[in-house]
């Protein structure tokens, strides 16, 4: 089963490798995986997608929570939580469904990012599944070519809205860190 | 006065400032500066003949003080070869801090002479490990990894030092705090859990407690047996627990587990409430883990969360250093003495006389012999000197369970065994690190055939040091525990077990200076074992001992604990 897990991280070499490892050590395979820092350039958000065994969720949490650059991880696939995700996608377009591919783009809220005597390429957002259908739709009109960013999620847990875990409250640069991250 | 100086002088003042008076290693080509700095410092540095074995060198040394060990190599191989010895402190929590050389930082990643990934190979064989690409990070990253190896749920940090940062110059400024916003490390326990764990300890008709190396580690040996005197509750320490009760206090009952006594087992079986303290529940201990402790509520205290139900979800939880949560149990179970006392009291009295039965119905006999040394008559003789109070380093086989069921240990520290990872060759270095540590103390390095060979070449280390090691091989000629499982499990094809071409135990030692002796009748074992004792420097002893001498009881791989078999298969005459 899809596991979503969000973890905010000490923007360091080697960082990523361990959460990663947590992971791989277990066997598990990462279904997507998306790394950004945080308005605090010392720390980093990251959202992992993997397929867990339910059973061991709680255990892979622990295990993340370990890692000495792990401020806070977090298991967000059964909480409230907001899950997005991006895709780029270039399709090629005869002229004949041209307006009928900009139809379809509007419909998923799409945005035409470029446009060239080829064809389109497309920017959509939104939940995964309805990105899956856009994709289908538009593999109906011709070839396509496509880049998904993989999901971001954040956590809508009224408890859970300072996405800092507590941190020595004297540490005025940590405070601020805090204040970020609820944005 | 100027503060500027190398790289390398740098980590040696970390070191100072970190208490470290010893480190184990092997120089190399990038290490080069800091053995340089070490040629005018007052820093001890022990030679040893592989790196694995000061890896396990600087891990008998913490794990027979309690203090970090430090053992250092040069890049690629240098640093590989540590490996081993850092997940053996890895699997048993034990605090090592490692420092490897590594190429030149311009070198890193282009395949350099003697480079490896040390920072990428080692992440899963360490609690953090470093790469320091800036001279002036190495204080900081010094003093991190030391308070990350020692504190919280000990564990190995290494350090991997480019030559180009030992050999830089910096203004030493010493450092005066840590900032790890991401490390965590648990305190004395939630309050409520605390208050229910005593109630429950109270109103338990048979308690039983499974103390494991949490407490050695936490140093909570004293509260350990202040609990169990209090409410009187018989108590199994693990192989990492030996000596956290005293082998000789009443409430010991023995080790439970794969090779445990009869009355563990049965006693994890029929409690009704199982207080596992700094345990994780080891597979090894579990036998198959749906059939464990199957009557009992669990209590569990650990210092790391993530041990908190991996293999058995405890009805009560309690995240915390054994030591400070135990006192606080302790003060509660008090604070309801008056009240609750006498309320299960004939129900735990009754337990007890069951426990004791059991311990009369089976009781952990060492097999002896008119004709050949048996391996646990050694390890009673062994026991018979030592007296609870020597350090005794084992390696990893059958002898090793042996040790364990039948030396008793009066302290904790003085057992000094590779538990989690099983690790053959760790006896000889890590009794070779103890000794460093206590150089009064009485050592014995009680190795297999075996793992003796695995590791023979630090009799160098040992000779050259003067290090009155006693090095005992219980020499049954062949890799006993794989062979008992080829016996018991295969049909008896045994197959690739046989250590022939032992080398003379006499000359191995002369090559070294080392005395040496082989025995191989049973009365010769008391006066060999006072011979090697009386000895003031390394003794090694050769015990030939029985060939075909099996560990029990036994409890076979994926059984339940009180499905052991107790003793051998009756012997089929075979017609001369």
């Amino acid at each position: 089963m899809l596991q979503v897990i969000s973890l905010l991280v000490e923007n360091k070499p080697g960082a990523l490798m361990r959460i990663t490892g947590v992971l791989s050590a277990r066997g598990y395979n990462i279904e997507s995986l998306t790394v950004a820092r945080t308005l605090d350039p010392t720390l980093s958000r990251m959202t992992i997608v993997v397929d867990v065994e339910p059973s061991l969720r709680a255990q892979v949490i622990k295990q993340m929570n370990k890692l000495i650059n792990v401020l806070q991880a977090s298991d967000l696939t059964d909480g409230p939580a907001v899950l997005r995700e991006m895709v780029l996608l270039r399709v090629r377009a005869p002229m004949e469904s041209r307006t009928a591919i900009l139809k379809e783009a509007e419909i998923f809220g799409a945005r035409v990012v470029d446009s060239s005597v080829e064809g389109f390429a497309l920017e959509a957002s939104g939940d995964p599944e309805k990105l899956d259908e856009f994709i289908d739709v538009m593999r109906a009109y011709g070839e396509i070519e496509v880049t998904r960013s993989g999901l971001l999620a954040v956590s809508l847990e009224p408890k859970k809205l300072r996405l800092s875990p507590p941190i020595p409250t004297r540490n005025e640069a940590l405070k601020t860190k805090e204040v970020v991250t609820t944005e | 006065m100027s503060n500027l100086m190398s790289g390398a002088r740098m980590l040696l003042e970390c070191l100072v400032r970190e208490g470290v008076d010893c480190f184990f290693g092997y120089p190399g080509g990038v290490t080069l500066p800091l053995y340089d700095a070490v040629y005018d410092h007052p820093m001890r540095h022990v030679l040893v003949r592989h790196e694995q074995n000061a890896a396990f060198a600087a891990s008998g040394y913490a794990r027979s003080t309690g203090r970090v060990g430090v053992c250092c190599s040069t890049s690629g191989p240098g640093a590989t070869n540590l490996v081993t010895g850092l997940v053996d402190a890895m699997m048993d929590s034990i605090p090592v801090v490692a420092i490897t050389g590594q190429v030149h930082s311009k070198l890193i990643g282009s395949d350099a002479f003697q480079e490896a990934d040390t920072f990428g190979i080692t992440r899963s064989c360490t609690k953090h490990n470093y790469l320091v690409k800036n001279i002036n990070e190495l204080p900081r990253i010094v003093h991190e990894a030391f308070y990350i190896a020692a504190s919280g749920r000990p564990g190995p940090v290494l350090i991997d030092i480019p030559k180009d940062v030992f050999q830089g110059q910096a203004h030493y400024s010493p450092v005066s705090a840590i900032h790890l916003p991401g490390y965590k490390v648990p305190g004395e326990g939630h309050t409520g859990q605390i208050r229910r764990a005593a109630q429950m300890i109270w109103d338990a008709e048979r308690p039983f407690v499974y103390a494991g190396g949490g407490i050695v580690s936490s140093g909570a040996s004293a509260e350990l047996r202040e609990l169990v005197e209090l409410v009187d509750i018989p108590t199994v320490c693990t192989l990492m627990g030996l000596g956290a009760l005293p082998g000789s206090h009443p409430n010991f009952v023995s080790m439970p587990g794969m090779h445990g006594s009869y009355a563990a087992n049965m006693g994890m079986t029929q409690c009704d409430l199982l207080i596992a303290l700094g345990v994780r529940f080891d597979d090894r201990v579990t036998g198959r883990l749906s059939a464990f402790a199957p009557r009992a509520k669990v209590i569990h205290v650990d210092i790391d969360p993530a041990e908190i139900g991996k293999n058995r979800v405890p009805d009560l939880p309690i995240v915390g250093d054994a030591k400070r949560v135990l006192r606080r149990i302790i003060k509660v179970l008090r604070e309801l003495e008056p009240k609750m006392r006498d309320v299960r009291a004939e129900s735990r009295r009754a337990w007890w006389r069951q426990i004791r039965q059991w311990q009369e119905e089976h009781p952990l006999v060492p097999a002896m012999s008119a004709h050949e040394i048996k391996p646990q008559h050694l390890m009673t003789e062994i026991n018979r000197l030592a007296n609870g109070r020597a350090i005794v380093a084992s390696d990893v086989g059958q002898h090793q369970m042996w040790a364990a069921q039948f030396i008793r240990f009066e302290e904790p520290r003085l057992w000094l065994s590779s538990g989690g990872l099983g690790s053959m060759g760790f006896g000889l270095p890590a009794a070779m690190g103890a000794q460093v540590a206590n150089p009064d103390k009485l050592v014995f390095a009680v190795v297999g055939d075996g793992g003796f060979q695995m590791s023979v070449a630090e009799l160098a280390t040992i000779a050259s040091n003067g290090l009155p090691v006693k090095i005992i091989v219980c020499n049954n000629g062949c890799l006993g525990m794989v062979r008992q499982w080829q016996e018991l499990f295969y049909n008896n094809r045994t197959c690739a077990v046989e250590l022939e071409a032992f080398p003379d135990i006499e000359k191995l030692g002369a090559a070294y200076g080392i005395k040496g002796r082989t025995i191989e009748r049973p009365e010769e074992v008391r006066p060999a074992l006072e011979e090697a004792v009386r000895e003031p420097g390394p003794y090694l002893l050769n015990v030939k001992v029985s060939q075909c001498e099996n560990v029990y009881p036994m409890v076979p791989a994926g059984a339940a604990l009180n499905e052991m078999v107790l003793a051998p298969p009756k012997p089929v005459p075979v017609p001369k």
